[in-house]
């Protein structure tokens, strides 16, 4: 079975067809790439599959169930975990306690013994600070888990997002233009790391990314959307050779 | 881990507490304890207990409330009914206290819940406009109100005393306008300190757990906080709830600090939530330990020194004013952190001439 | 009849609402910040007038000038001083910082002029007018306030739609950056916002304090927050909004005075802000404004 079954998911904006009829199907373990001109409707595919935004057509099926339409939360807890274009971390908490927020729903205690300080308390936070810096670690952040977050720069401010979204447990990850920003360096340790992830992690992965190099890197298979629509799907070595993507990009 | 910090940090704000006990005691034995001095030992308890429970709901879950005196009023009405309700029933004053404060918090805090289920569907200015309405709202009902007692059991209106309609045995308990009168003075610097201790057992500890990273982490990103999965709804009404309960906890402090209790602007209104609310930006969003002495300075200087009453308020208008420009003003911020490198880099280089 | 005459009352005190509305609303829109001040500048501004009037024994029409004068430059300072240090900064900051200056002024006229509520006298001095052989009785205030309110929101509506700078405000609230890049001065587009918000504050401030002739430095403060509620009743950012949700809201505080209990007329005021922000969070005329992820 699919990990990621999309079928003519749709949404319009005031009229505007932002997605149309959008389908797009994700092995478990593949690195999917989702490539298009700026504006094509990438990142609103995200929200769609995030529950950000309600699609007006179309089905949603993660792991054979049924997720279209559900909230945020409901998705992120049936294993699909993103991280943003412009970056949200949670600025005013320290690197190790923006993973631990990604721990909340697999490490629980209930609020009472949090402020009684009962020893469950004591044994589940143990838990999460090793689990959290396990996490931290892969992404070579473990040096700086008592940073606040804001103070990270950049390049390791994408990585702890991913990390967080790592911590929820998913089954699917999506990364929203992971490389933006990012020296050629940067990019290059962040391919090494992405693979990683989906190695070790047993991650199946799809993610959006203007980096070709990155793109044709590690991607397996690719999704090119244009104004909305899907241009044309495959394996990424024929897609990118196709001259309807090249114009796509580059114009007539 | 860090978490030697924190408790290295709590232990320091729970040391405070309890030196400024010992502090007050030793002011009373060698008899430099003024009256006046002694008269504002449990307001400023309570005003201590007040700018940490706001400082909860505005630096914690980073939602403005400006009806904050709204909660300590229901908690005082609630606390001193249940007190004056049992006057014959419980005669020991002491343990009415207790029970009328686990009321007050029980009372201001699902007021909290049932505020706080259409209010923090809200955003930014809205929620903190409609909080004040609810405030003005508790308020005008509390000042409309009519309860009273006879064998028969308790009478209610919200005209006059004679529309109660009770027998010879009646006792008007609350008089509209005019409160409560006639409520035990049972609070004392004792009673207070320990309040003050609780509060900040449960708050301090809230923060650094699980509920207050969730909490936290609404404050900071709420979109972010969504896609990983915690309930946006269920950690905001409890911050906005708890605060409004250890609220409560201060308005029956308040109440059984006096003899009679009304619901005034003075006391209750908008201005005392204001008030409050200076306390907490001067001691620092999400800074429970500067809540707690932001209040108690404020609190003091003014009546210290008798010739700055009259600029008391002017001073908090100007207090607000400068530390917000200061601490949030995107220029300010980044003049600071220039200072900051520039700081740093000497340090760095003079380590290096010692090396 | 004493329906009639409540609920003329109630639109001319929707009237005086509906000016200090539009001064939250054509702040909001173009700022995005609630001026929680902008009551208190109601207050300067009749105590300008009371101390031209009562005080030095000039004319009445000379002190309203004063008082617009006194208004618009305090307004425009304010901006300058407080807001707009803070312009990209959390909305928590702006609020709080807008609550201090509203507490500031406050306390300034505390220190000048006292707690003591001064007897101001009406800037209108024309006869009250008798209709129905005098069993109704319109006061010449309420007329004038009512007028001024349709003059003022015809001439700021032209301003708007027929000048350069009113287009610029336009400009400002639809997009700031954009209108930035299109070469419009937001600064000083904001400054001018905050100048025409402030004046109409000084007329209002002439308005109430005729209706109610009595003047504290509490005076502007809630009418200010219930003129806050009758801009988010019509539709923050929307001129007509504040015009409808002022005078909808003046007649059911007049009625719920006359009929219900004038102790509780607050308390109802609040509820229908209340109901009104969770039933239609953005008022009667208001557009919806979507968070980008």
């Amino acid at each position: 079975m699919a990990m990621l079954e999309v079928k003519n998911l749709g949404i319009s904006f005031g009229g505007l067809k932002a997605v149309d009829d959008f389908s797009v199907t994700i092995e478990k373990g593949q690195l999917y790439g989702l490539i298009g001109p700026n504006g094509a409707g990438k990142t609103t595919v995200f929200n769609l599959l995030t529950g950000v935004y309600r699609p007006d057509t179309g089905t949603i099926l993660l792991d054979g169930m049924n997720i279209t339409g559900k909230k945020t939360i409901e998705i992120n807890q049936h294993g699909i975990a993103r991280t943003f274009q412009n970056i949200r971390l949670f600025k005013e908490l320290s690197v190790l306690d923006n993973v631990k927020a990604g721990l909340h729903n697999h490490y629980k205690y209930s609020t009472v013994e949090g402020i009684l300080r009962l020893p469950r308390f004591y044994k589940v936070e143990k838990q999460m600070d090793g689990r959290a810096m396990e996490l931290l670690k892969v992404f070579d952040l473990d040096g700086e888990w008592d940073y606040k977050a804001s103070n990270l720069p950049y390049g390791k401010q994408r990585k702890l997002e991913i990390a967080r979204a790592l911590a929820t447990e998913p089954k699917l990850l999506l990364l929203d233009e992971p490389a933006a920003g990012m020296n050629p360096n940067e990019t290059a340790e962040l391919m090494e790391t992405i693979r990683f992830v989906r190695d070790n992690f047993n991650m199946t992965i799809l993610l959006i990314e203007h980096d070709m190099k990155l793109v044709s890197g590690i991607c397996e298979r690719l999704t090119v959307l244009n104004f909305g629509q899907v241009l044309t799907q495959g394996e990424t070595s024929e897609v990118l050779n196709d001259k309807r993507v090249i114009t796509a990009y580059l114009g007539e | 881990m860090n978490k030697s910090k924190v408790r290295i940090q709590n232990s320091i704000t729970y040391a405070i507490v309890v030196g400024c006990w010992i502090l007050v005691q030793i002011m009373d034995k060698t008899g430099h304890m003024t009256s006046l001095l002694r008269g504002i030992l449990v307001p400023l308890c309570m005003y201590s207990i007040l700018a940490i429970s706001l400082n909860l709901t505005v630096g914690i879950l980073g939602e403005l409330s400006l009806g904050h005196a709204g909660f300590m009023c229901v908690g005082a009405f609630a606390g001193a009914f249940f007190t004056k309700c049992m006057e014959n029933v419980l005669p020991s004053l002491q343990l009415r206290f207790f029970l009328a404060i686990l009321i007050g918090a029980a009372v201001a805090g699902v007021c909290g819940i049932l505020i706080g289920i259409p209010v923090l569907r809200l955003k930014g200015d809205y929620l903190a406009i409609v909080t004040l309405a609810f405030g003005e709202i508790i308020k005008n009902l509390i000042n409309v109100m009519y309860i009273g007692l006879d064998k028969n059991g308790f009478h209610f209106s919200i005209k006059d005393t004679m529309s109660l309609g009770m027998d010879e045995t009646g006792v008007v308990i609350i008089k509209g306008a005019q409160g409560i009168t006639g409520t035990p003075k049972a609070a004392t610097f004792l009673i207070a300190l320990v309040l003050l201790l609780i509060t900040l057992f449960i708050v301090l500890n809230l923060i650094h757990s699980r509920t207050g990273r969730a909490i936290m982490s609404i404050r900071d990103n709420r979109i972010a906080a969504e896609s990983i999965g915690i309930n946006i709804t269920k950690y905001k009404l409890m911050a906005f709830s708890i605060s409004a309960a250890l609220a409560g906890v201060a308005g029956v402090l308040y109440a059984h600090n006096l003899s009679t209790l009304a619901a005034t602007p003075k006391n209750f209104g908008y201005n005392m939530s204001i008030m409050i609310l200076v306390f907490v930006v001067l001691g620092g969003l999400g800074n429970i330990r500067g809540s707690m002495i932001a209040a108690v300075v404020l609190t003091l200087l003014p009546e210290l020194l008798r010739g700055l009453n009259d600029y008391r308020m002017l001073i908090y208008a100007v207090v607000l004013i400068v530390m917000m420009l200061f601490n949030s003003s995107p220029k300010a911020i980044e003049l600071r952190s220039v200072m900051l490198d520039r700081f740093r880099k000497k340090k760095d280089s003079a380590a290096k001439e010692a090396a | 009849m004493s329906f009639l005459s409540y609920l003329i009352n109630g639109i001319s005190l929707g009237s005086i609402y509906a000016i200090i509305a539009l001064g939250y609303t054509m702040v909001y829109g173009i700022a995005r910040m609630l001026n929680f001040a902008h009551g208190d500048i109601i207050m300067v501004g009749g105590f300008a007038i009371f101390t031209v009037v009562s005080t030095m024994g000039l004319p009445p029409l000379l002190g309203i000038f004063v008082a617009v004068v006194v208004c618009t430059v305090l307004g425009v300072t304010i901006e300058r001083v407080a807001y707009r240090p803070l312009r990209g900064a959390s909305s928590l900051a702006v609020l709080i910082t807008a609550i201090g200056v509203s507490y500031l002024l406050q306390n300034v006229a505390l220190l000048i002029f006292g707690s003591n509520a001064r007897q101001f006298t009406s800037v209108v001095t024309l006869p009250n007018l008798k209709l129905a052989d005098g069993a109704l009785t319109i006061s010449s205030v309420t007329i004038v306030t009512i007028i001024s309110c349709i003059a003022i929101m015809a001439a700021l509506t032209s301003f708007i739609n027929k000048t350069k700078v009113g287009q610029a405000m336009l400009a400002v609230s639809e997009d700031n950056g954009a209108a930035t890049l299109m070469g419009i001065d937001v600064n000083r587009t904001i400054a001018i916002t905050f100048a025409i918000g402030s004046a109409l504050a000084a007329i209002a401030g002439a308005l109430l304090c005729s209706t109610y002739p009595s003047l504290t430095p509490y005076t502007g403060s809630m009418p200010g927050i219930k003129a806050f509620v009758a801009a988010v009743f019509g539709g923050i950012g929307s001129i007509p909004g504040a015009l409808i949700g002022g005078i909808l809201l003046g007649v059911i505080e007049n009625l719920s005075k006359a009929y219900i209990s004038s102790q509780l007329s607050d308390a109802i005021v609040f509820s229908v802000l209340i109901i009104v922000l969770l039933v239609r969070p953005t008022g009667i005329l208001g557009r919806k404004i979507n968070e980008k992820v």
